[in-house]
C-alpha cells in the first residue's frame, strides 16, 4: 500500500543526516505490557501524518513536568506504519522516566521531536545475507531496519538475545522479516549462552548490524573484525539535547569526541575506538 | 503593538531574548523548530584558542527539575570557528554572539580578537566563570583581581561590546560585578552553572566522569533572580539575567529583578521552541499590564 522510499537530502562522509525535524504531539493507540519490564507502545500523530523517518533514527520523548524527569527521553524508532499511520517504540522500563511512559494508557498525548539521529548503511554486496544482532531491548531498532531490508530485495537474518525465552521481544514480528536464531543465557529456547557464543556466527555475513548491552556490541565488533566482515552498532550513551548542541552524548572516536545523537547513533565500528 | 527594543551597550537587540552559550549549539541546529530571526540574539557555545576535546563521558546527570553537565568546553578552536561555522551563521538574521574562553589571559585576548575580526559577531561573552575546566574559566572568575585582569586585557584588545559571564560560585557576586564594569565591561551575564554533584549510590561511584559539574535548569532559577537582583542594584552597565528560565513569566521576573535581556538555557532540550514562545509571552504580558516597552519593566520590581 505505502512503499518507504527513503528521501534523504543528504548523506555526508560522517553519516550525518540532513532531514527535518519536528515537534509533534502523538496519541497512545496502544500499549501492550510485553513483559513486566518491556512495552509495546504505538502512536499515531494527533494530528496529519507521520513524517519521514528512517532506521536507526529516534525520538526524544517528553514524559512529564514533574522534576524526576525534567529531560526528555532517546528512544529508538522500532517501526513506522505508514500506511496505518503508526509510529511503534519498544520500551524497557529503565527508570523513572521510561516507567512513566510505558504505565500510560491509550489516549495520552505524548510530545516528541523526532526523527533524530543517522541510518544504518545498505550492505553494497548481496552475495551473503545481513545479520541483525539484538540483545534486551536493543532489538527495537532492528526490526525497523530489518523491514527496510526486505523492501529492499535484501532478506535479513535476526540473531536475537536474552536472559530467557520469556525476555525475547516481538518475535513473530521479527520471523515475518528474515529468519530468527535465538540465544537464551539460561536456554529456555534457541542455544543456551550469549549471542557472541551463537552457532550462526561461523557461518559468513556480508554485515552486521547490532544494538544491545554495550559489552555485547563491543563482543560482537571484535568478531566482526576477526572475520572482518563490516559492522555498525547503535550507541545509547546518555543525551540531553538530542540535536548535537550540548555535547553531553559524546563518544570517543578516531576523529575524537564526536555526539551520538548527531553523528550516530550508527556507528560503524572502524570510527570507534573500542 | 509593543516595543521589545533593547540595548546592552551598543548593541541593539530586538528583543530581550536570546540563547546561552552551549544549550544552542550555533543555532542552526534549530532552525528547524523555530525562525532564529526571531530572538534578540544567539549566544554560541563557548570558544578557545585551541581545539578541546573536552571531559570524558560521561558529562551530565539528570537531577531534580535539572541537570548536572561537565562538558568542559569542547570546542574545534577559534580558527575553526572562524573558517567553517562563521561563514555558515554570519547571516543569520540576529545578534550573533560567541562566549570566548581561554585557559590564561593571552589566550583570551588572541580568541577576542580573531573573533573581532568577524564583521557579523557583534559582542562576545567572556566566560570567566566556566566551572569544568582546570585551568582558568572559573579561576578567574571567583576573584574580584582575577576577573578584572582578564576583563582589563581583553578590553583593550576588544573593541565591539563585550559581555562578562559572571560565576555564581562566589561569596559577593556584586563585587566581582563592579570589578569587572571598573575595567570597561559593557555588560555582565549571570549565572554560569552552580558547581554540584551526583552520586549513583547502587555503583557507590560519582554519575559524572569529572565528579564534580555545573548544575543548570529550573532548579537554579531562585539562586539566579536573586544574583541578578543584587548585581543589577550594585552596577550602572546593563544586566543579562540568565539561569533556569523556562518560561515568559520566568524571563519577566528577571527583567522587574533588573535584567536589561536574559537568555534561556535548558529549556532548549525540553522545548526546542521555548525562545520564542518567551519572546511572545513578554509582549502579551506588556500589553496586558498597559506597558508600551519592555524597558519600562526593567528594574521595575515594587519593594
Amino acid at each position: 500500500m505505502c512503499t518507504f522510499v527513503p528521501m534523504v537530502s543528504s548523506i555526508n562522509k560522517s553519516n550525518q543526516i540532513a532531514m527535518k525535524k519536528n515537534i509533534l504531539d502523538f496519541n497512545l493507540i496502544a500499549n501492550e505490557s510485553l513483559h513486566s519490564a518491556y512495552a509495546l507502545m504505538k502512536f499515531s500523530p494527533v494530528q496529519g501524518t507521520l513524517p519521514e523517518m528512517l532506521p536507526g533514527q529516534f525520538a526524544e520523548v517528553r514524559i512529564d513536568d514533574s522534576p524526576t524527569t525534567y529531560l526528555r527521553r532517546p528512544i529508538s524508532i522500532h517501526n513506522v506504519d505508514y500506511a496505518k499511520n503508526e509510529l511503534w517504540l519498544l520500551v524497557r522500563r529503565a527508570g523513572t522516566g521510561t516507567d512513566k511512559l510505558a504505565s500510560l494508557s491509550c489516549g495520552a498525548v505524548v510530545n516528541m521531536v523526532l526523527p533524530l539521529g543517522n541510518t544504518f548503511t545498505i550492505p553494497t554486496t548481496q552475495t551473503h545475507q545481513p545479520l541483525l544482532i539484538g540483545g534486551g531491548v536493543g532489538v527495537a531498532p532492528l526490526l525497523y531496519w530489518g523491514k527496510e531490508l526486505l523492501t529492499k530485495g535484501i532478506r535479513p537474518a535476526f540473531l536475537l538475545g536474552a536472559r530467557s525465552k520469556n525476555d525475547l521481544l516481538q518475535l513473530s514480528e521479527f520471523e515475518a522479516v528474515g529468519d530468527v536464531y535465538l540465544s537464551t543465557e539460561d536456554g529456555s529456547i534457541g542455544e543456551q549462552g550469549f549471542v557472541t557464543q551463537h552457532s550462526i556466527l561461523q557461518q559468513q555475513f556480508s554485515y552486521i548490524y547490532t544494538c544491545g548491552p554495550k559489552p555485547m556490541m563491543q563482543a560482537v565488533a571484535k568478531i566482526a573484525r576477526e572475520k572482518s566482515i563490516p559492522c555498525e552498532v547503535s550507541l545509547e550513551n546518555l543525551m540531553a539535547c538530542g540535536v548535537g548542541a550540548c555535547l553531553c552524548c559524546v563518544e570517543n572516536t578516531t576523529e575524537g569526541h564526536v555526539c551520538v545523537c548527531k553523528e550516530g547513533p550508527i556507528f560503524n565500528i572502524d570510527r570507534l575506538t573500542w | 503593538m509593543v516595543d521589545l527594543n533593547v540595548k546592552i551597550g551598543n548593541l541593539e537587540l530586538k528583543n530581550p531574548v536570546m540563547t546561552a552559550s552551549g544549550t544552542f549549539g550555533y543555532g542552526i541546529e534549530f532552525a528547524d523548530f523555530i525562525d532564529l530571526s526571531q530572538l534578540g540574539g544567539i549566544i554560541v557555545k563557548g570558544t578557545t584558542l585551541n581545539h578541546r576535546e573536552g571531559n570524558p563521558y560521561p558529562r551530565m546527570a539528570e537531577t531534580p527539575s535539572g541537570m548536572l553537565n561537565a562538558v568542559g568546553l569542547q570546542n574545534k578552536g577559534v580558527e575553526y570557528f572562524a573558517e567553517h561555522i562563521y561563514p555558515q551563521i554570519k547571516d543569520i538574521d540576529t545578534n550573533m554572539i560567541v562566549n570566548v574562553s581561554g585557559a590564561c589571559i593571552e589566550d583570551y585576548v588572541a580568541t577576542a580578537e580573531r573573533i573581532a575580526s568577524l564583521d557579523n559577531i557583534p559582542a562576545i561573552e567572556l566566560n570567566i566563570s566556566c566551572p569544568n575546566v582546570k585551568q582558568g574559566g572559573m579561576a578567574f572568575g571567583t576573584t574580584c583581581e582575577g576577573a578584572a585582569s582578564v576583563v582589563k586585557a581583553v578590553r583593550r584588545a576588544y573593541p565591539k561590546t563585550l559581555i562578562v559571564k559572571l560565576s555564581p560560585n562566589v561569596t559577593d557576586i556584586a563585587s566581582i560585578a563592579k570589578a569587572v564594569e571598573a575595567e570597561g565591561a559593557d555588560s555582565v551575564s549571570l549565572i554560569n552553572t552552580l558547581m554540584g554533584m551526583s552520586i549513583d549510590a547502587e555503583r557507590r561511584r560519582p554519575r559524572l566522569s569529572t565528579i564534580t559539574g555545573g548544575l543548570s535548569g529550573a532548579c537554579v532559577k531562585p539562586i539566579a533572580l536573586r544574583m541578578v537582583w543584587q548585581v543589577a542594584k550594585a552596577v550602572n552597565i546593563p544586566v543579562v539575567g540568565l539561569g533556569g528560565i523556562s518560561s515568559a513569566t520566568d524571563a519577566i521576573e528577571f527583567l522587574l529583578a533588573g535584567a536589561t535581556a536574559i537568555e534561556i538555557g535548558t529549556a532548549n532540550f525540553i522545548d526546542p521552541t521555548i525562545t520564542v514562545k518567551v519572546v511572545n509571552g513578554i509582549s502579551d504580558y506588556l500589553s496586558r499590564h498597559g506597558f508600551s516597552s519592555v524597558n519600562d519593566i526593567i528594574g521595575a520590581l515594587e519593594v
